[in-house]
Order: C-alpha cells, then sequence, then structure tokens
C-alpha cells in the first residue's frame, strides 16, 4: 500500500489475522474496534474481563443496561450463548492459559516483546493498572496495536522499554500504521509496510538489517 | 449464622466502626451498592480503607464517601477514570492513600482471603514496579511473585436478588466481585431490588450461597 494504514485499516487487519473460533480479549481503547470487523461467522467469542463470555456489539437507544457493560464500562449487549462469571473465575481465565489472543495498546514494545502500557511513569499521573498484566501475562497471544510513533516523534518500538513494564517477552505481534513486525525471541521482523519501504522503516528504526 | 433481613439500610451499617476495611463490590456503577454507600455516608464511620475495583465515578456513591474525607486508603486496580475527579483532587492533594494492585491479584487476593488460603504464587507482576519488595520463587521454570489475602471487616455488595435465607443471585455483569467479596469479610452487607420467598430460586443458579451472608435490604 502506499500510504499509511487509518485506523479502520489497522482493526481490519488485526480481525483478519486473528484465528476462526479463537476466545479473545480486546483491550480498552482503539483495540475495542477490532470486534467490529470480526466476520460474523468466524466463531470468535469475545471475553471481556469484567465477567462474561461471548460479549456483543455496543448497546444503543433500549438495549442500555446499567448492569451489562464491557471493561470500558461502556454498555454492551449479550449474544446467543454468552455467559457471566465473578471476578476470580475471570482472571483465573486470563492466568490460566485458556484465552487464545489479547489484543492491547501499548505506550512502548521492546525488541524482545516486552510491553509498557500502563503508567509513563511521571510522577503527577495517578497510576492504574486494571487488568493489563493478566492479560500480557495470561494469553496464548498478545497482538499490540499501536502508532509507531508518539506525537513527540519518539519510537514506539524500542531495544528496551523506559516506561514502567506491564509484561515480559509476550508480545508476538504490532500492528502500525506504517507497518506489522512479529517479534520471535528477540529478534524484530517487518512483515508489512505501508506508505513507507521496508528499507526506510529499518533504518528509521534502526533495526537489524535482517529484519 | 443466619442472615438477617433489615429493614433497612441505615440499620444494616449501623455497626461498621472506625477504621474498618470494608470490601466495595461494583465495577464502575455495575453492582455498586449505592443505598448501602450512602447509609454508610449518613452513618458516619471514617478513617476506612476501602477495598473496590475503582475510586469512585462521578459524584455518586464510592466517590460520595471519598468526597466527604471518610476514607484513609484506597485498594484498587483502576483509581484514574474520566469521572474520577474527586479521588484525582484528594490523591494529588496528599489526602488519600493508594495502594495499587491488578485487578486479577485483587480478586483472586480476597477469593484467598475467603477460602482459607494464606497467599498464593503468580507470574503476573514479574519485571514490574508493582513486584518490587515482593518475595518470588522459581516454579515449573517461570517466576512466580507471592501474594497475601485480602479481607475485609465489612463487604458491601450489591447484587439482583436475594431469598429469605440470604442466598444471593446477581444480574448480568454486575456480579463482578460481588461473590468473591462476600466470602472475604467479617460482615457481608447485600442489598438487592428483590428479596423473594425461601425457595422461590432456583438452587441451579445460586451464585453466593446464604452461609456467606450476614444482613440483606432492599434498595
Amino acid at each position: 500500500m502506499t500510504a499509511p494504514r487509518t485506523r479502520a485499516q489497522l482493526a481490519r487487519a488485526v480481525a483478519r489475522d486473528i484465528p476462526p473460533g479463537s476466545f479473545v480479549n480486546l483491550g480498552i481503547g482503539q483495540p475495542t474496534s477490532v470486534a467490529n470487523y470480526l466476520p460474523p461467522d468466524s466463531g470468535i467469542v469475545l471475553h471481556t474481563e469484567n465477567g462474561m463470555l461471548n460479549m456483543g456489539p455496543e448497546a444503543i437507544g433500549d438495549q442500555v443496561d446499567r448492569d451489562l457493560t464491557n471493561a470500558g464500562k461502556a454498555p454492551v449487549t449479550e449474544l446467543p450463548g454468552s455467559s457471566y462469571f465473578h471476578h476470580a473465575d475471570s482472571f483465573a481465565m486470563m492466568r490460566g492459559g485458556h484465552l487464545d489472543v489479547a489484543v492491547l495498546g501499548a505506550f512502548q514494545v521492546s525488541h524482545a516483546g516486552d510491553i509498557a502500557n500502563w503508567h509513563t511513569g511521571e510522577s503527577d499521573a495517578i497510576p492504574a493498572v486494571g487488568g493489563a498484566m493478566e492479560l500480557a501475562v495470561g494469553a496464548k497471544q498478545v497482538f499490540v496495536m499501536m502508532s509507531l510513533f508518539t506525537r513527540d516523534g519518539d519510537q514506539k518500538l524500542v531495544p528496551s522499554c523506559t516506561y514502567p513494564l506491564t509484561g515480559l517477552g509476550c508480545v508476538s505481534r504490532i500492528y502500525t500504521e506504517l507497518a506489522t513486525f512479529d517479534l520471535t525471541r528477540g529478534r524484530v521482523r517487518v512483515v508489512d509496510t505501508f506508505g513507507i519501504t521496508r528499507e526506510a522503516i529499518i533504518e528509521r528504526l534502526g533495526l537489524p538489517v535482517d529484519a | 449464622m443466619r442472615a438477617v433481613i433489615c429493614q433497612d439500610a441505615d440499620e444494616a451499617v449501623a455497626d461498621i466502626a472506625d477504621g474498618a476495611t470494608v470490601l466495595v463490590g461494583g465495577f464502575g456503577p455495575a453492582g455498586m451498592a449505592e443505598t448501602l454507600i450512602d447509609a454508610l455516608i449518613r452513618q458516619g464511620a471514617t478513617e476506612l480503607t476501602v477495598v473496590s475495583n475503582n475510586a469512585g465515578n462521578g459524584t455518586t456513591g464510592l466517590a460520595a464517601l471519598l468526597a466527604e474525607g471518610r476514607v484513609r486508603k484506597m485498594v484498587c486496580s483502576y483509581p484514574r477514570q474520566a469521572d474520577s475527579w474527586v479521588f484525582d483532587d484528594l490523591f494529588r492533594t496528599g489526602k488519600i492513600q493508594l495502594e495499587l494492585v491488578t485487578q486479577g491479584n485483587l480478586a483472586e487476593r480476597m477469593r484467598a482471603a475467603g477460602a482459607g488460603i494464606g497467599g498464593f504464587y503468580c507470574p503476573v507482576t514479574v519485571g514490574t514496579p508493582l513486584a518490587e519488595g515482593k518475595e518470588s520463587r522459581l516454579i515449573d521454570g517461570r517466576i512466580h511473585v507471592l501474594e497475601h489475602p485480602l479481607r475485609g471487616d465489612v463487604a458491601l455488595i450489591g447484587a439482583h436478588q436475594a431469598d429469605g435465607l440470604g442466598n444471593v443471585v446477581y444480574r448480568k455483569t454486575a456480579r463482578n466481585f460481588g461473590p468473591v467479596m462476600a466470602t472475604a469479610a467479617a460482615t457481608v452487607i447485600v442489598e438487592v431490588a428483590q428479596v423473594v420467598p425461601t425457595g422461590a430460586l432456583d438452587p441451579e443458579t445460586i451464585v453466593t450461597p446464604c452461609i456467606y451472608v450476614d444482613r440483606v435490604v432492599t434498595r
């Protein structure tokens, strides 16, 4: 493609790579939009850590129910075959390795797959972690969706994270507007690029030349 | 002891002491026991430690208790939100302490307390600031961090229905922390939309059995 991916194209790309029949948790923020692009016949079951499997789309109008929300506290709906459970069970599903894929946002990801996504470390910031660490550690595969650079132009795929960590060595794939990356045992591979050449992105990120 | 169906919320919370640790159910507004929290505000207990996933939303419920200056310390996973300005102000001016616990560890620490388990080792938080100073050990080739049980003097839980014995059912994702907190506090107080006759709830659907419940109030 000749241009960077839009947010919608990014969400569509993540959705396409989730295997049919997977149990999936979409993190709050940008990853939530992946749900809009999952094929209806994929058999993918969405987990929300506040205690539900087979979560449906966002609730609108009369569907809004104070007792039925997603992890971002937005009103959602049930799908046929949905189930409810308490928090200890919900996080046992995550920690116990029962989730196939978690899609998370991130401040930084390291070449080794470490992720930082909960705290900027600034002294006046109020830290909030939620279930990010359990998702990072527990899901069989962790995909990250993020912009490749901050507003200030700092890269977010880095040799090692400078922000407080969420989890170690857990990210296997990163989707950004300019490129998709696979991370395997400390090595970064450029899968595809958008609006930039492979050589240019390797140089701009300072990646090993065989990436 | 058998659960007591209280006449009103003020009666249910009358004996909560200054300095108590109070487990407050709810995930945002879903499952928040606002009737009981309003009664606790009227009751006056202070210097409280509150354990809850969030640190209040908007100006009602837990946020209102915080605004009254009655909470010394929050134990929670996700204090900062778009509508958490009451907590934010208290925290930034040093008027409240915060113990940040991951959402799953928060639930599991209370589960451990309620199940008589003296702690557990868990791979979550390894390599992060939340593991600093904690004991760890290698189990099956993976580092695990020791987490301790978390128990309350009182739990305030919002649920859907209870029967005359104090068996409780919840509604949708408002279940969240309720069933775990119900096991982990010395006194468990549940507010429900409706108390139904004993026998009216299908035994197969009961989520919190009456053994855990001390008091029930209708909201």
